[in-house]
């Protein structure tokens, strides 16, 4: 592709919320048909200055107070921060379009597909009503949805996430935009969709020649998609360049802690164990490096499994008729069967509807099987009484996704890590309860002094500290970690991998670990089962799975990640289509899969 | 929609049984009508009361009385009254279009009004017009109702003598009965379509409508109003019910001859069919007004309709 002139330039961009100022100083340029991707965490800014360009942050409450956004239209250079609102609605939705993080509720769930679509082109480009269909329908053929005709009578509802964000590129695409600014398109999405939806926006853009903003925190999207890169921290650019020499050869210590955070699939090939690698951390403005490199070899084979899973099966009925008949069920479980040991992370991977989630829930008795046999410690579960339920609830744990959600927000930290040791009458008197407490906030990297805070006090990473110095504090035997990484920022993720490796260590500790995510998958985990509808499609060690994966479903999981290296080549012909319901009419049950062990320990579904 | 639709319409059926039956079995704890109807003639036997007794129809057991009423429903047949023998379905005829009138003419008021102060105050969220808006509200919630009908009484009919100060005749006279029972209704109204607005306002997809280009207004009134007014329409339609109760003071101060004026009356005179009569006729308007409500909500959001 030729190199064209820049068609939009930050120059100088500072942004306020109050007096709090989010963006500082920010200069950045970027040329037709070229993606510029703009990374950092959480807070870095870079939503905001997305924002900015479309002015829309001031409409949430932000001030300018220097900078100038310039655009080179149709009709010359414009500084769009200089436009009045009504001008600049001209511009917007036209020649610059934007793509939002959560496709679940950027569509208005009171209209059609096809008016959500049409309104745009009726706006910008005057066309009737029909017309505007017909280049709808045109459009959501461009982002290859099937029965388009169909879905422009369709509500957002009626379609799945990764249905929703391809109308959403329809919607953004359909006045052929010269910027696209695509802000997280992917973050909520499975891997299997994610690679799709890339794929679509790199095709549009060769074909349109648009230049694309893409902001994200996943070092691995930036390595496929970004022509340039610009590294955001605390709302400054720290640095900027090519892709293959940014991540060759980063030159801020704080791309340098970002890309050594990153977790890279298939950075472990050949590793017997999981491993726990040093982390750096910015420390002010310097990187100062935590840990050490240590093999994770916990596990205890040798004696009998702590938890054991057969045949568990756990439906839910839905949709009801009048008179109350169950007409439809959802298949979260279906016949699955594993153990774990002592000392051992099992990891369970799987998009969304896999079942993954239900399995922990079910084990830890938030929701109740319809059959199956789960025996924990030599115990079945189903010739337990009240009190060794109870017992249960102490030597199972659960770490959820959402650190914020899972704490009492009217209750100091020090009060919700105690309240296990209460409820569980693990200790008495006041000063010891205080010592434990004390004791587990250091250990998991705080100190004890923030006991006396309360959870909106706390940054995410922290929180999810909390939430491990709780679990702990009733002295588990398991954990189950639903998606407990999920929505920390990658260098804070490192972290906590390692907090969670260490007290596995000491303690003796299995952790049930849900998750989607393969890389984190790679490093901490002793075993993998891949769920796929809610049955096991491959089970084995770490390097069985990850190495050799030998079902269909576990190849296409594992092709579409993306891996944060620039050099490697892309080739995903096999990932299409959607990922099938687990909800089935009353009657129509799933076919049960059968194995096949092709090495020992690795377990693989036999095609139905 | 349409299994949704039976379901409403099957609960809407029990809905109407069980308070037919409650209702019947009340009046009936309220005394005997035969003693009522007797007072000041005289020196009354014991006969006198039972021939009575057996006039009215009082005698016999509670169920086959229930049955009667209950029957007499489908052919519009609710007895007569027991004060002049009047068929109190013909009461019950004079007095409904004037509390329909009235009912209708106080909703369409607050719903005028609430709306628009409602999303002004949501989009000038805590800038002086929202302030004010809310403090406006906050002094219509804190009037009782009787209280503010005695008031505007006192000022527009006495005082000023712009208005009639009771019964129903023109346009004039609905004035003031609307407006009381509107007034509260309205402050309420206004906080919980500023709450609505706000949570709506909020929302990714009003984010992406002004991604597009598309004018506050069109934001506003195409894409947020819609999407706020599906809470909106239960609350309206559970007011609806409340409403009518809160009725009965209302048409008393203005001497308003509906449904409240009829009730209030019957209850005096332990008149059992004129006052199971109406209260029957008003759960049926409340069951009915509810079943309007799911139906506009099925127009309004197709995550009901195409289920």
């Amino acid at each position: 592709m030729t190199e064209h002139a820049p068609i939009l330039r930050i120059e100088d961009l500072s942004v306020e919320f109050g007096a709090s100022r989010v963006i500082e100083n920010l200069t950045l340029s970027v040329s037709p048909g070229k993606t510029t991707a703009i990374v950092g965490e959480s807070g870095s800014g870079k939503s905001v200055t997305s924002l900015s360009v479309m002015r829309l942050a001031e409409m949430m409450g932000a001030t300018y107070p220097s900078g100038k956004i310039i655009f080179e239209g149709s009709e010359g250079k414009t500084d769009l921060l200089a436009l009045p609102q009504k001008k600049m609605r001209a511009i917007r939705g036209k020649d610059i379009a934007m793509i939002f993080q959560e496709p679940m509720t950027s569509l208005n769930p009171v209209f059609t597909i096809g008016d959500q679509i049409a309104e745009s082109l009726i706006l910008h480009e005057g066309m009737s009503k029909k017309d505007a269909l017909k280049e709808g329908l045109r459009l959501l053929e461009m982002v290859r949805l099937p029965d388009a005709a169909q879905l422009l009578n369709r509500y957002p509802h009626q379609l799945s996430g990764g249905m929703r964000q391809r109308v959403m590129i329809a919607m953004a695409l359909a006045c052929r935009p010269k910027v696209l600014i695509a802000d997280e398109p992917t973050t909520a999405l499975d891997v299997t969709i994610q690679a799709q939806i890339l794929t679509i926006i790199r095709d549009l853009q060769a074909e349109l020649g648009m230049a694309v903003i893409f902001i994200t925190h996943d070092m691995g999207v930036v390595a496929e998609v970004a022509d340039d890169v610009m590294v955001m921290w605390k709302g400054k650019k720290v640095e900027e360049g090519p892709v293959k020499d940014l991540f060759a050869n980063p030159k801020h210590p704080y791309t340098k802690t970002l890309l050594s955070a990153v977790p890279r699939l298939g950075a472990m090939a050949g590793e017997k164990f999981p491993k726990r690698f040093p982390v750096a951390v910015m420390d002010g403005d310097t990187p100062r490096i935590v840990g050490s490199e240590h093999i994770q070899n916990t596990a205890k084979y040798d004696a009998q499994p702590l938890l054991q899973v057969r045949d568990l099966v756990t439906r839910f009925d839905i949709k009801k008729g009048i008179f109350g008949g169950v007409t439809h069920r959802v298949h979260a479980v279906e016949n699955v069967s594993f153990d774990i040991y002592r000392g051992e992370t099992l990891a369970l991977v799987g998009e969304s509807g896999s079942g993954k989630s239900t399995i922990g829930r079910t084990i830890q008795q938030l929701q109740k099987a319809t059959s199956g046999n789960i025996t924990f410690d030599g115990r079945p579960f189903a010739s337990m009484g009240k009190a060794d339920q109870q017992r249960l609830r102490q030597e199972i744990q659960y770490i959820f996704q959402d650190p914020f959600a899972s704490l009492d927000p009217r209750k100091k930290v020090g009060f919700s890590i105690a309240e296990p040791i209460h409820t569980h009458h693990l200790m008495d008197g006041t000063k010891q309860i205080k010592m434990r407490v004390d004791q587990l906030l250091e250990r998991v990297g705080l100190t004890s002094a923030h006991a006396d805070r309360y959870p909106h006090e706390f940054s995410g990473g922290q929180r999810q500290r909390i939430c491990i110095a709780r679990a702990l504090a009733s002295n588990p035997k398991l954990i189950i970690a639903d998606e407990a990484l999920s929505a920390l920022d990658v260098s804070i993720q490192a972290q906590i991998i390692n907090l969670f490796m260490e007290l596995q260590e000491e303690h003796g500790l299995a952790y049930l670990f849900i998750s989607h995510d393969m890389a984190v998958v790679e490093k901490m985990s002793h075993r993998v089962a891949v769920l796929y509808l809610g049955q096991v499609a491959e089970l084995g060690s770490r390097q069985q799975v990850l190495e050799n994966p030998s079902h269909p479903y576990t190849q296409r999981l594992l092709s579409a990640v993306p891996v944060a290296d620039p050099t490697r080549n892309v080739n995903r012909t096999m990932l299409d289509g959607e990922i099938p319901s687990p909800v089935r009419r009353v009657g129509d049950e799933p076919a049960i899969v059968s194995y096949q062990e092709i090495a020992p320990g690795h377990l693989v579904a036999n095609a139905v | 929609m349409a299994g949704f639709l039976i379901k409403r319409i099957l609960q809407a059926a029990f809905v109407i049984v069980a308070v037919t039956l409650v209702v019947a079995f009340a009046v009936r704890l309220t005394g005997d009508p035969a003693l009522m109807l007797s007072q000041g003639a005289g020196s009354i036997t014991e006969e006198d009361l039972a021939r009575i007794r057996e006039a009215l129809g009082v005698n016999k057991p509670f169920l086959v009385q229930y049955t009667d009423f209950f029957l007499g429903i489908f052919t519009l047949d609710f007895g007569r009254s027991f004060l002049g023998g009047t068929p109190v379905i013909d009461l019950i005829g004079n007095a409904l279009p004037a509390t329909l009138m009235l009912a209708f003419a106080s909703m369409f008021v607050s719903i005028a009004v609430s709306i628009p102060l409602g999303i002004k105050a949501a989009v000038s969220r805590g800038k002086w017009a929202d302030q004010f808006i809310r403090i406006i509200s906050l002094i219509g919630l804190s009037f009782p109702n009787f209280w503010l009908a005695i008031m505007l009484v006192l000022l527009f009919s006495i005082t000023l003598q712009w208005l009639p100060p009771s019964g129903m005749d023109g346009f004039a006279s609905f004035l003031m009965p609307a407006i009381t029972m509107g007034i509260i209704l309205t402050a309420t109204n206004v906080r919980l379509v500023r709450t609505s607005m706000l949570e709506t306002m909020q929302s990714q997809y009003i984010m992406v409508a002004r991604a597009k280009g598309l004018s506050e207004s069109t934001v506003l009134y195409k894409h947020a109003l819609r999407n706020c007014a599906i809470p909106l329409i239960t609350y309206f339609g559970l007011q609806f019910g409340g409403l009518l109760g809160g009725i009965v003071v209302v048409e008393r101060v203005f001497n308003w001859p509906g449904l409240g004026t009829l009730a209030f009356d019957a209850v005096g005179a332990r008149d059992y069919p004129v006052l199971q009569a109406v209260i029957t006729v008003l759960s049926m308007l409340i069951v009915g007004v509810n079943l309007l409500v799911d139906i506009a909500y099925g127009l309004i959001d197709p995550r009901i309709r195409t289920e």
